[in-house]
């Protein structure tokens, strides 16, 4: 049957405030207070007196259509049909009449979404949200651990942290499956990253038929590739590797995977926030663990640690950066009994700037 | 036996589970079915089975489908092909159900019946079909009412997109939503189809406090601010202290003020703010939202160069223009986007993001680009940096030594 309809481009999105539930659009741009009434649960009062409740639950990010249309039924039922997701890949709910709240909470818990992932600044009460995440062993050709995995081992362990509001600060635990770090790794107060620990097996015969060579020398950020002119392919200098996996990105011919030596690493301190402190890129503090699928102990007891050993001696308000900073991170490795290794010492691009350079120090 | 012993862990335990997912998926449609067997089989072997890369599109359009074959087809023919399409959300991710229901059914009919919402850079993510479904799918969201477009991929515009703003947030500086949706618009063509030296990203905050962590994850940042004063409501203050004691706002509030501009009288329970020394880093507001809100000259700050590690380390954005107006129609802000593309792309090498070019040829040629080839006068401003530089290997213009002779 032939196709009657014009083949369309260049719509765009559906505009914003289609999406809108009635009290929202009217109340657009005019509100005056929010209030934290429980976990998971957001007032919002209008300057006209409207209130709205906000119910927020997790979502493991990956849905099925399915679960998708499940939400959707959830919104007629109880916000009129309209829903929206957070840019922690949660899902909230808009209520206008309070005693269906927990109605609808019990219904989402019921169906294996919890309800929490809020945080309440006015009494320094502070709970975990989601963890941003990214494609892993499902979707992407270049990771070095999986993503769906270790989200789900690290929120079984700190469940307790999604549903209450216990920590003193916010902590946002990201994790992204390569050095591409696709997502907030770089920004976040616990971030895992999937890394590489030996260089590309080049396959020459694969760089000759499906690479740029230049493109792929070029994208050394070591300067450890150039190309070999006589059998047309790349050679590696391999002490100056350090698996960064950029050039697998760019070639299929260097591929680069080990399954016993890939793994993560442990990032800590950063912020996005201008809250107290400047924002903050996560700096290094446990070089690599193991792929240990598929519940990665390893790793989860090890964020586990960071997170409450930095719960129990932080100030109300203090994300891990601001505290780290205030005890210094000579305290911080004895506290939190991490092991300080030569990997952890810059040696990219930027070096210097991380060294001590004052004999101020604790011991 | 299950087939999966490994993912069936995943199973368990209270947070949502993504092997849930797939399963649900796999009931009714073979492609979930074998990527569950796939996705197994990495466990059992700690290797991704995804070969190199793929190209493939729809008419019309050069990015927004991510190519995906499986580096063993003949063991799981029906993800021999997994391609991924990013369909552009609406701003701040809000939807009405019949929407959902639509895009659900869709997928259902062209696709593996997973998703992801929402991919980190906004989009929805439709996450696995063939190559010749890509097209027809495309078209039946189009027909979609409301339609939804194709997002963002390769070396193009990618997805904009904006916290929740205006819509429920009472520290929202400007429009998010609507800047979003407005540039997005705006930019169509430059979200299609690639034509720039690598990615371009733009995020909308409504206020300092990031919720969409734009200074992280874009190439161009546009963070909400005001210019005049925190406003104050005394009495609400007094509710607070009434809550928290003196002891606590002291500690947890007037403490932790960056630049210790906020001063509190425990005798009168009021609070006193120095604006001409306040940074704006919205912490008493977080503190105390039905005290103080931010001030009346509302705008933005732009930031720019935000990035992840690849290649020259990670950026941060950093201070372009410390205050802009944010209103529609926006231009002020397009001319700014067009100009900073068109000089990228005259300038910037094959995968060099922007804030990688302003560090290889420096803020000064692209200010001095801006004002002399685009009309656009950016004054360097100390609010640019944290400190001057350290070093007097200073680069001068003829034309500034003209001046002296």
């Amino acid at each position: 049957m032939a196709e009657e309809r014009p083949y369309k481009t260049d719509f765009g999105p559906p505009k914003y405030d289609l999406m809108l539930h009635p009290i929202i659009k009217k109340n657009y741009g005019k509100w005056k207070y929010y209030e934290v009434v429980k976990p998971g649960v957001i007032k919002r009062v209008a300057e006209s007196g409207d209130t709205i409740y906000v119910v927020r639950a997790a979502t493991p990010r990956l849905l099925a259509t399915d679960t998708v249309r499940w939400f959707a039924e959830l919104a007629e039922k109880y916000s009129d049909g309209y829903l929206r997701f957070t840019s922690r890949h949660n899902v909230e709910f808009f209520i206008t009449d309070e005693s269906k709240i927990d109605d609808l909470i019990k219904e989402l818990e019921e169906g294996g979404f919890p309800v929490g992932g809020t945080w309440d600044a006015t009494q320094a009460k502070y709970g975990l949200t989601n963890i941003i995440h990214t494609q892993g062993w499902i979707h992407c050709h270049t990771p070095a651990t999986d993503a769906s995995g270790i989200v789900k081992a690290v929120m079984d362990e700190l469940f307790d942290y999604f549903k209450e509001m216990k920590l003193p600060a916010l902590c946002r635990i990201s994790l992204a499956c390569c050095l591409n770090m696709c997502g907030a790794v770089h920004a976040s107060d616990i971030a895992i990253v999937g890394v590489h620990r030996k260089p590309p097996k080049i396959d020459d015969d694969a760089v000759r038929r499906m690479c740029e060579i230049p493109s792929t020398v070029a994208a050394c950020p070591t300067g450890a590739l150039r190309p070999d002119m006589k059998r047309k392919t790349i050679i590696i200098e391999e002490e100056k590797c350090m698996y960064c996996g950029n050039c697998y990105t760019m070639c299929p011919g260097m591929p680069i995977f080990y399954p016993e030596h890939d793994g993560v690493a442990i990032l800590v301190g950063g912020k996005v926030s201008d809250a107290r402190t400047k924002p903050q890129l996560s700096k290094v503090v446990i070089p690599w663990l193991p792929n240990n699928p598929p519940r990665w102990p390893e790793v989860v007891q090890a964020v586990k640690k960071i997170l409450e050993v930095w719960a129990e001696n932080a100030r109300p308000h203090e994300r891990i950066i601001d505290w780290i900073e205030r005890i210094s991170w000579e305290k911080f490795f004895e506290i939190a009994d991490l092991k300080f290794t030569h990997h952890l010492i810059d040696d990219y691009i930027f070096d210097y700037c991380s060294f001590r350079k004052t004999a101020q120090f604790k011991w | 036996m299950s087939e999966t012993p490994l993912l069936d862990e995943l199973e368990k335990g209270p947070w949502p589970s993504f092997v849930k997912e797939i399963k649900k998926a796999a009931a009714k449609n073979p492609m979930a079915k074998d990527l569950l067997r796939l996705l197994e089989r990495s466990y059992r072997e700690k290797i991704t089975h995804w070969k190199h890369g793929g190209i493939v599109s729809v008419r019309g359009y050069g990015g927004g489908v991510i190519g995906r074959y499986c580096d063993l087809p003949e063991e799981y023919p029906n993800v021999a092909h997994f391609h991924t399409i990013r369909i552009n959300m609406p701003a701040g991710w809000f939807y009405t159900s019949k929407a959902l229901k639509q895009i659900c059914d869709v997928w259902d009919k062209h696709g593996s019946g997973l998703t992801n919402f929402h991919g980190s850079t906004g989009d929805i993510i439709l996450l696995g079909t063939t190559t010749d479904h890509l097209e027809p799918c495309f078209q039946d969201l189009a027909y979609c009412d409301p339609p939804f477009d194709i997002g963002g991929s390769g070396s193009d515009l990618r997805t904009p997109s904006a916290c929740m703003g205006p819509a429920l947030c009472e520290f929202a500086c400007y429009d998010t939503l609507d800047l979003c949706y407005d540039l997005t618009m705006e930019f169509q063509n430059e979200i299609h189809r690639p034509m720039w030296p690598y990615k371009f990203k733009i995020k909308c905050s409504g206020c300092p406090n990031d919720c969409v962590a734009a200074k992280a994850r874009a190439d161009f940042s546009i963070v909400g601010t005001w210019r005049d004063e925190i406003k104050i409501d005394q009495e609400a203050v007094k509710e607070y202290v009434d809550m928290l004691g003196a002891d606590r706002i002291q500690r947890e509030l007037v403490d932790l003020c960056p630049t210790k501009c906020i001063k509190f009288d425990p005798n009168t329970k009021e609070l006193e703010i120095d604006n001409s020394n306040c940074v704006r880093c919205m912490h008493c507001i977080n503190k105390m939202p039905k005290a103080l809100r931010p001030g009346d000259k509302r705008g933005a700050t732009i930031l720019i160069g935000g990035k992840a590690t690849f290649m020259d380390s990670a950026f941060l954005s950093w201070v372009l223009i410390p205050f802009i107006e944010v209103k529609k129609p926006y231009e002020n802000i397009k001319e700014l986007l067009r100009a900073i593309w068109d000089w990228w792309d005259e300038n910037g090498k094959f995968r060099e993001r922007f804030g990688e070019l302003i560090r290889r040829l420096g803020m000064w040629r692209f200010l001095k680009a801006m004002r002399e080839e685009y009309g656009i006068d950016i004054p360097a401003d100390p609010r640019m940096v944290e400190y001057p530089r350290t070093n007097p290997f200073i680069f001068w213009s003829p034309e500034e030594l003209e001046e002296v002779e």
